[in-house]
């Protein structure tokens, strides 16, 4: 074999390296800078919060669900969880009597308690449907969508839960030395995704058991068990952002959340995760979260009308995976 | 006679790197050509052309004297040529007959499909060739040689004087393989040419003709097997000249470290018992479907217990999770390397860390140091070909990716090892390195069970046999006793 061959072989897996690393990357900078010429009030500071503050709960959202798609799963529920969160949440968190819940303010502590519990226990539903009873993901957490949404519309009457606490509505619209809550919990919850995949066995555990089941059945990895687990984490963290939700707007509405999954699906999609699983990372769940994000901020700055805009998102996603996979025909 | 396919200077490289650098072959009609080489040898960017999957560089190929150019695989069924492949791709909720004409059905009135015909003619096809095999059966139900008997019926339905076999007995037993090579024969009597790919010798020397080698991608000789030796073939494939192939060093104690006492398992397997020294290579010989892997599974907590005892180093056991068998010393190298042995999706290092993830991570947390180091150990002990750790399994050879199956167990400490077709689809080198590898093993205070389908690697490894028989162990052979014929007696 000759050595320059052999070199132009090596730039080339290196540039196919490069793009499977940081080809959203590359993208989420090449929309910034265009959009920055279009719109001179993309880059000011109040507009960059605004596109961090939008990307939040989908963001949270996403990182749950990069867990169940690394194990080759998906979890459609999270929007109809992300609802029933808030409500439940918020029931202990109003000063409201006329709502359709008998509420009544407890402290902030016990509220969000709650909240993330209703999450886990819809998350652990889904789990042991799925780990031990062999339910295809998608049937299971087809049904929670629609049960999780009328044990919400049950629970709350039907009507939004107002009158937040205004320590309850910290978690949405208050900040820390000037950054709002919503980011900086989503940044926290990025960051211990980051290292619970990358740093820790059970991280390991989650790759393999996406990777090759069987494989890592006979290696002694606890299959049923992780993949039980992250049907918890994604339900967890969508009562986490179903009650970022309703601090926001001030009143937890049953109807929130409705088609939120397909958001996140999107962020996990673009963000370079296979959906048959084993392959991904956070970091680009993070990057695509902030791409759908930037893509509608920045069509709104241009004022698209927002028919449009789901036009393009679903341009997005499609044309995501389809160079995916023309990377993967190249490797 | 006119060649049914001659093939000349044959080329093909991949961004640059030569692939296949000087290609040539000759197959005549009537006659089986084993096509022979390492992985890596060129002979699968051989066989990719000649089908019209990959174009070649430069270099000739005619079919019975006729200069072609096949564009796409369709081109080179309609030249007559077909082949087997290793990986079969039935559909499974189908018949036979329907995977049989796929894509082509016979037509009735308003283009409605002719069931009626298209199961008589499978029916004639499968009749003809003596594959006891009904057209209208499902392929889920049929066995895996049963698919690959299919399969060959399938290719003649093309009316193919060219049939590629790529290791068709990879996935077969002795007696299936037998069928297999009864149906060779009689495409050899009809004048059809078969060129044959497989790692295994004996099958080279018991059905081919004549053969080809290839070596880094290049023709190395050719010639009738008749007048080649075994140990000039494996020079030849090899490149370099060998010492005994079965490097066998261990001798066993009579220090008994594991016993099985009654086992049953949920498929069929009753009453099995067995004791295993330190030091001692075991034997699980059986034709496909006999109970051997099933065994393994039971024993590795794959299968439910069903009645039966273990004990390991005098300790009455239970092994109800792979986990559990681990911790206690076991390590199981299954028969599906893809399916249950690696990650494809990892690294290198990531599948050879998978099976001691907890002392690779006090606390939980991975302490990526250990990992390298670990790997580094196994690829050193192994000898595994890779650039680097960080690579994924899948882009390594068949016989490097079996080391580092083999890797991520030792790296476990396992003072019993099960190895189901430790050999499958690895070449002789390869090959050769996994029996020095379990032989040390064994010569270093473990005990190993292996189950294998080749009568030569059990006569060359093994100290003793134990000969399974429709689920129920049939007999046991000492080393001394040990030969093809024997064995084969107490397996059918």
């Amino acid at each position: 074999m000759n050595t320059k061959a052999a070199s132009s072989q090596g730039y080339k897996a290196l540039a196919a390296d490069f793009g499977q690393k940081y080809g959203i990357l590359m993208a989420l900078v090449l929309v910034c800078v265009i959009l920055s010429f279009l719109s001179e009030f993309f880059l000011t500071q109040r507009n960059i919060t605004n596109v961090l503050r939008q990307a939040s709960v989908n963001g949270i959202l996403a990182i749950g669900m990069t867990f169940v798609i690394l194990t080759r799963g998906i979890d459609l529920s999270v929007g109809s969880v992300a609802a029933l969160a808030g409500v439940v949440a918020a029931s202990l968190a109003t000063t409201s009597t006329t709502a359709g819940v008998d509420g009544a303010p407890h402290a902030v502590a016990i509220a969000l308690g709650a909240g993330i519990l209703a999450g886990i226990a819809a998350g652990w539903v889904n789990g042991v449907l799925v780990a031990y009873f062999n339910v295809p993901a998608f049937v299971t957490t087809l049904g929670m969508l629609s049960a999780a949404r009328g044990l919400t519309l049950l629970y709350s009457g039907g009507r939004p839960v107002p009158s937040l606490t205004p320590e309850f509505r910290f978690i949405g619209t208050g900040d820390i030395l000037g950054i709002p809550m919503p980011i900086i919990l989503f940044g926290l919850v990025f960051l211990l995704a980051y290292l619970v995949l990358s740093a820790t066995r059970f991280g390991r555990h989650v790759y393999a058991a996406g990777g090759n089941p069987h494989a890592a059945r006979v290696s002694g990895i606890n299959v049923k068990r992780v993949r039980m687990l992250v049907y918890i984490i994604s339900g967890g963290l969508a009562g986490l952002a179903g009650m970022v939700l309703a601090a926001r707007t001030g009143s937890a509405l049953p109807q929130a959340g409705v088609a939120f999954e397909l958001d996140a699906i999107a962020a996990v999609v673009i963000g370079g995760t296979s959906l048959s699983g084993g392959v991904g990372r956070v970091s680009g769940t993070l990057l695509g979260a902030l791409l759908i994000s930037v893509v509608n901020n920045g069509l709104d700055l241009m004022g698209v009308q927002s028919f449009y805009q789901q036009i393009v998102k679903g341009m997005l996603i499609v044309g995501a995976v389809m160079l995916d996979q023309a990377r993967h025909k190249h490797a | 006679m006119q060649p049914l396919l001659e093939v000349r200077g044959l080329t093909k490289s991949f961004g640059g790197v030569a692939a296949l650098s000087d290609g040539r072959f000759t197959l005549q009609p009537g006659s089986v050509h084993a096509l022979c080489g390492g992985n890596g040898a060129g002979k699968s960017t051989f066989l990719t052309i000649v089908m019209g999957i990959q174009q070649r560089d430069s270099g000739t190929i005619r079919v019975k004297g006729r200069d072609v150019t096949f564009a796409r695989p369709s081109d080179a069924l309609d030249a007559g040529i077909s082949i087997i492949e290793q990986e079969l791709s039935p559909v499974p909720a189908m018949s036979v007959a329907e995977n049989i004409y796929l894509g082509r059905e016979p037509v009735g009135l308003l283009g409605r499909v002719d069931f009626r015909r298209m199961n008589r003619d499978a029916q004639a096809l499968l009749d003809q060739l003596h594959f006891n095999i009904s057209a209208r059966r499902l392929m889920m139900d049929l066995t895996v040689a049963e698919l690959q008997l299919v399969e060959i019926a399938k290719a003649l339905s093309y009316n193919a004087e060219i049939i590629i076999m790529d290791e068709p007995t990879s996935a077969l037993g002795e007696a299936e393989a037998d069928q297999l090579f009864a149906a060779v024969a009689r495409l050899k009597e009809q004048g059809k040419g078969i060129i044959y790919v497989s790692h295994r010798l004996s099958e080279i020397f018991g059905i081919a003709d004549t053969y080809t080698v290839f070596r880094d991608g290049r023709f190395i000789d050719s010639g009738a097997v008749a007048d080649v030796t075994r140990d000039r073939l494996i020079e030849m494939i090899v490149g370099r000249p060998l010492t005994e192939e079965f490097a066998k060093t261990n001798t066993p104690t009579d220090e008994t470290v594991f016993t099985l006492r009654g086992l049953n398992t949920a498929g069929w397997v009753r009453d099995v018992s067995l004791d295993l020294r330190r030091g001692e290579i075991v034997a699980l010989y059986g034709l496909m479907g006999s109970g051997r892997s099933e065994i393994f599974e039971r024993l590795f907590g794959l299968g439910s217990d069903e009645g039966g005892e273990i004990t390991l180093f005098g300790e009455r056991v239970h092994l109800s999770t792979p986990k559990e068998a681990i911790d206690r010393g076991l390590a199981f190298v299954t028969e599906d390397r893809k399916g249950s042995g690696l990650n494809l999706m990892a690294s290198v290092r990531d599948n050879i860390c998978m099976a001691r993830l907890d002392e690779l991570s006090p606390l939980g947390v991975m302490r990526r140091r250990r990992e390298v180091s670990a790997a580094a150990q196994m690829i050193e002990a192994f000898g595994i070909r890779t650039p680097n750790d960080r690579i994924d399994v899948s882009g390594l050879s068949g016989g490097n990716q079996q080391k580092v199956v083999l890797g991520k167990w030792f790296l476990t400490q396992p003072k019993i090892l099960l190895l189901d077709e430790p050999t499958r689809g690895v070449d002789v080198g390869a090959k050769r390195e996994i029996y020095r590898v379990m032989s040390e093993f064994a010569q270093g205070g473990g005990a190993v069970i292996m189950v294998s389908s080749e009568t030569d690697e059990v006569l060359g490894m093994a100290d003793r046999v134990v000969v399974m028989r429709d689920g129920r162990v049939s007999g046991e052979v000492a080393r001394k006793d040990m030969s093809a014929a024997a064995l084969l007696h107490l397996a059918a």
